[in-house]
């Protein structure tokens, strides 16, 4: 079992943050997952953060593992070990090195350390050397350094040896003995050489020993998990970032789990491809980012308006136009709730870390078909890309709804009939109902109609749907922390993690997070925020849109906001200082 | 299916004597010639003139947002390959708007017919030039002529992949049912592009135009070769325009290569040994 949240120190101290930078190409990104692997397996909770840029080799690449006997959900800014595969990453990331920290690089290459200050402890290493004397390439060096790092940390090499034998199965023998011996050279060279400065970090003894299985999973992956498990049948998705890795798990599993993965032409064609499948009766979804989704929108509606069932996965990146494509942003909140002519009913949802986004993309399967209606789920790049370590999911409490669809043939079987709760019987397509979907309004069998009575029937039903959803399915905001509290932070999608990293230092702050976009919880959230002392909005967009949001829904203003549009997420700092700042009253 | 079951409450809304009408009867002779019902067939439309046929024919339809008839298709077809599926789509619909469809759905050899309602005009807009209008001609749009080429939607059609490609024309509404049939039982990506007259806004490509220029390709040629085929789809002029099978090969369909397992009912999966391969 995982320790409970000890006395509240600040948490900084409590989470050993870890960061390997380097040029994209150096297998970065595998290291630092490993690594985070390693010491869940080892009883420890981690939190991944990386920045990359939009290219394949060369630019600059930087991973950060943050390690915990406690949860720990986002990144930091402070770093207690940096592990420099190249002379850049000594000069971007000198300055967040704390006191005491220490910097691992290869001890042949050249590297100019002057900027480093006199208490960084510094661990010189012959990574490449070493990874040439244990039958790999240079490109090992990464490899070397993980064993040092567990040498350094305290940590039971043969748990890493054992997770790289299973990652490198398919690899083949010759690559796996390589790997495993640049492991065991690096601890061994790190025990010897720095017996003296190693940290009792990953020592496991720290934790208990009965831990139970986590998984570490970024929200791609949840994603996709979350969709094959709702019974998925169809999903068309073109690449884009942040979302290209759902496809690559979609891709990998149709045959076992049986469903049909898709890459069309464009985005266009996807949602349209998804459209016909689910008109076909298949539970379908499609997947994009933001510059994407403009060209869904089109087809956005017109699943709004021929009540085609729809699941959509925006994930979210710095905009406008090809704008920060490997970067974070919550910038397209109002863009899905209003894209797309006119008026019809859609639901979204906002996850705030990779359970949320399982969760609620298995809901939004069920919503979609319930609603006959795009379900979107609105996530952050943060999430889509970022590891952390939850328990096993479990999905034994799921059921399938399919909602109102009709199994005989009836003859008079309308496919718009009209009905209190706004949602119709819903045949599918090729089952021997005669009906038409029809993009243009139409009547209660699907017939095209322009008459002005049939007009405000038929957008009544539909838009009735939205109040039933709000009646039957809609969560209101979910509160952390004390109930009473001198400041409430109001916020949505990644910014949970680094809020609630936060949150451990204060015991008199607490933290509203909102999922449901629409139908929105305006009641609940109203009361609320009413009874809140102080208020602060937080989010990653210029313009404060869910701030925005709650204004136009329940008549409140939080003229509090804590605003980042940089593409970088917030770090549990700049949230600790801002929360100081608020509580002493500074505006600002 | 009798004609009586066939029919819908809806009046035609296309001017008399156009093109569409002759359309809408040869594919309900089709359809009662071979059982076409909605247990069995779907029928896809874009926008246009030719989309309001889903209103006149009672078997199950999807109409679509201009140029996108045919991914919904696909979606469609891919999900439930048993359906036989039909698109009906205009020159401006299938070239214009949905170019890019086109293409690639003819690349993927998907098993779906599609039927060109060509007029060579936009008619539901009232008149304007369309991708496959002919250079110099005046419209709306272009009153000083078309400045474009036009789009050999035949040539197109053979290039991008397509395996059974064949044209047709609405003055011989039988051999435009039998054209139907054939290009339904072909397994592939089926298409016919139909002639057709717009008697209120094309002046220049009339019944009277088609009847006199067009002739049947003979037994004499050979629909299996690609390159004589596509030869052939350049001829035009008068008394040159070719109707009937250009080209039709045997090439395997997209929804032959979909595995019968991947066709599961919407059902709850268990994942468990993939969740612990995350650990």
């Amino acid at each position: 079992m995982r320790k409970t949240m000890p006395a509240p120190v600040f948490s900084i101290k409590r989470v050993f943050s870890l960061k390997i930078g380097g040029e994209a190409g150096q297998g970065i990104k595998s290291a630092g997952l490993l690594l985070a692997k390693f010491a869940t397996r080892a009883g420890f909770n981690i939190y991944n953060y990386i920045e990359y840029p939009s290219l394949i080799r060369g630019g600059h690449t930087v991973m950060q593992i943050n390690v915990s006997t406690d949860v720990v959900t986002g990144p930091f800014l402070k770093c207690d070990l940096l592990i420099a595969l190249n002379q850049d990453a000594i000069d971007k990331h000198h300055e967040e090195l704390v006191d005491g920290a220490g910097i691992l690089f290869d001890a042949d290459k050249k590297y100019d350390l002057s900027k480093l200050g006199s208490d960084v402890d510094v661990f010189p290493i012959p990574l490449s050397k070493i990874a040439k004397g244990s039958g790999g390439l240079e490109l090992l060096s990464n490899t070397v350094a993980l064993g040092a790092v567990v040498g350094l940390l305290g940590g039971n090499i043969n748990g890493l040896k054992t997770l790289v034998n299973q990652e490198f199965d398919d690899k083949g023998a010759e690559i796996a003995q390589a790997n495993l011996e640049s492991l065991q050279a690096g601890y061994d060279y790190s025990v010897k050489n720095f017996a003296g400065k190693t940290k009792a970090i990953l020592k496991e003894e720290n934790v208990l020993s009965s831990a139970i299985p986590q998984m570490v999973i970024n929200g791609d992956e949840a994603m996709a998990l979350g969709a094959i498990s709702a019974g998925l049948q169809f999903a068309s998705i073109y690449p884009m970032s942040p979302i290209s890795n759902i496809l690559t798990i979609l891709a990998q599993h149709q045959e076992k789990f049986g469903y049909v993965y898709k890459q069309p032409e464009d985005e266009i064609s996807a949602i349209n491809m998804a459209i016909g499948a689910s008109f076909a009766g298949a539970r379908s979804m499609v997947a994009t980012s933001g510059g994407g989704f403009c060209l869904m929108t089109e087809g956005y509606g017109l699943a709004g308006a021929t009540e085609t069932p729809l699941v959509i996965i925006e994930g979210m990146r710095g905009g406008p136009a090809t704008g920060l494509p490997t970067w974070n942003e919550q910038g397209d909140l109002r863009f899905v709730l209003h894209a797309h002519q006119g008026e019809f009913p859609k639901i979204i949802l906002a996850p705030g870390d990779a359970k949320e986004a399982f969760d609620l993309t298995m809901q939004a399967f069920n919503l979609a078909e319930i609603y006959q209606t795009p379900v979107v789920v609105l996530i952050d790049k943060n999430i889509c890309d970022h590891d952390q370590n939850f328990q096993i999911f479990d999905t034994s409490k799921y059921q399938i709804d399919r909602g109102k669809v009709i199994d005989d043939v009836n003859p008079n079987y309308c496919r718009y009939k009209l009905e209190s709760d706004g949602i119709s019987p819903r045949a599918f397509a090729g089952s021997g109902n005669f009906f038409i979907a029809n993009s243009d309004e139409h009547n209660e069998n699907g017939y095209s109609t322009e008459d002005a009575s049939t007009r405000n029937l038929q957008m009544q039903k539909r838009m009735t749907k939205l109040q039933t959803c709000a009646q039957n399915h809609m969560k209101g905001p979910q509160l952390y922390g004390p109930k009473d509290a001198d400041l409430t932070l109001v916020s949505w999608g990644s910014n949970k993690g680094p809020i609630l990293e936060s949150l451990k230092n204060f015991s008199n702050v607490n933290y509203l997070h909102l999922t449901w976009i629409n139908p929105f919880p305006a009641r609940e959230l109203e009361s609320i925020l009413k009874s809140s002392r102080r208020l602060l909005n937080i989010e990653c967009n210029y313009s404060a849109q869910m701030g925005g949001l709650i204004k136009e829904k329940t008549g409140m203003e939080i003229a509090n906001n804590l605003l980042k549009y940089s593409g970088r997420p917030f770090f549990v700092e700049e949230i600790n200082q801002k929360i100081e700042s608020t509580l002493k009253g500074d505006p600002a | 299916m009798t004609l009586q079951e066939l029919t819908t409450p809806h009046s035609l809304t296309w001017c008399p004597g156009c093109g569409n009408i002759s359309i809408w009867a040869a594919f309900k002779n089709a359809a009662m010639a071979e059982g076409w019902d909605s247990t069995n067939t779907v029928l896809v439309a874009g926008i246009g003139c030719h989309g309001h046929i889903v209103n006149f024919v009672k078997i199950t339809s999807f109409q679509g947002l201009h140029g996108r008839a045919l991914p919904v298709a696909c979606g469609l077809k891919m999900s439930k390959p048993n359906l036989n599926v039909f698109v009906f789509t205009g020159d401006g619909d299938c070239f214009g708007e949905g170019g890019n469809h086109f293409l690639h759905t003819a690349r993927r050899n998907h098993n779906i017919t599609v039927i060109l309602h060509d007029n060579g005009i936009y008619a539901l807009t009232s008149g304007q030039t369309s991708p496959v209008s002919p250079h110099g001609f005046k419209t709306k749009s272009t009153p000083q002529g078309n400045p474009d080429e036009p789009i050999n939607p035949l040539a197109l059609a053979i290039t991008a992949g397509a395996t059974f490609v064949a044209r047709a024309y609405t003055g011989d509404i039988p051999k435009l049912t039998e054209t139907m049939i054939e290009a339904n039982n072909h397994q592939g990506f089926s298409f016919i592009d139909v002639l057709q007259p717009c008697v209120t806004f094309n002046k220049q490509f009339t019944h009277q135009f088609f009847q006199e220029n067009t002739y049947q390709l003979d037994g004499s040629y050979d629909p299996t070769n690609k390159m004589a085929a596509y030869e052939k789809a350049q001829e035009s002029g008068l008394k040159q325009i070719p109707l009937g099978i250009f080209y039709q090969v045997e090439k395997p369909t997209y929804e032959s290569q979909i595995p019968s397992s991947m066709l599961r009912a919407g059902d709850k999966r268990d994942l468990s040994d993939l969740f612990k391969s995350y650990t």
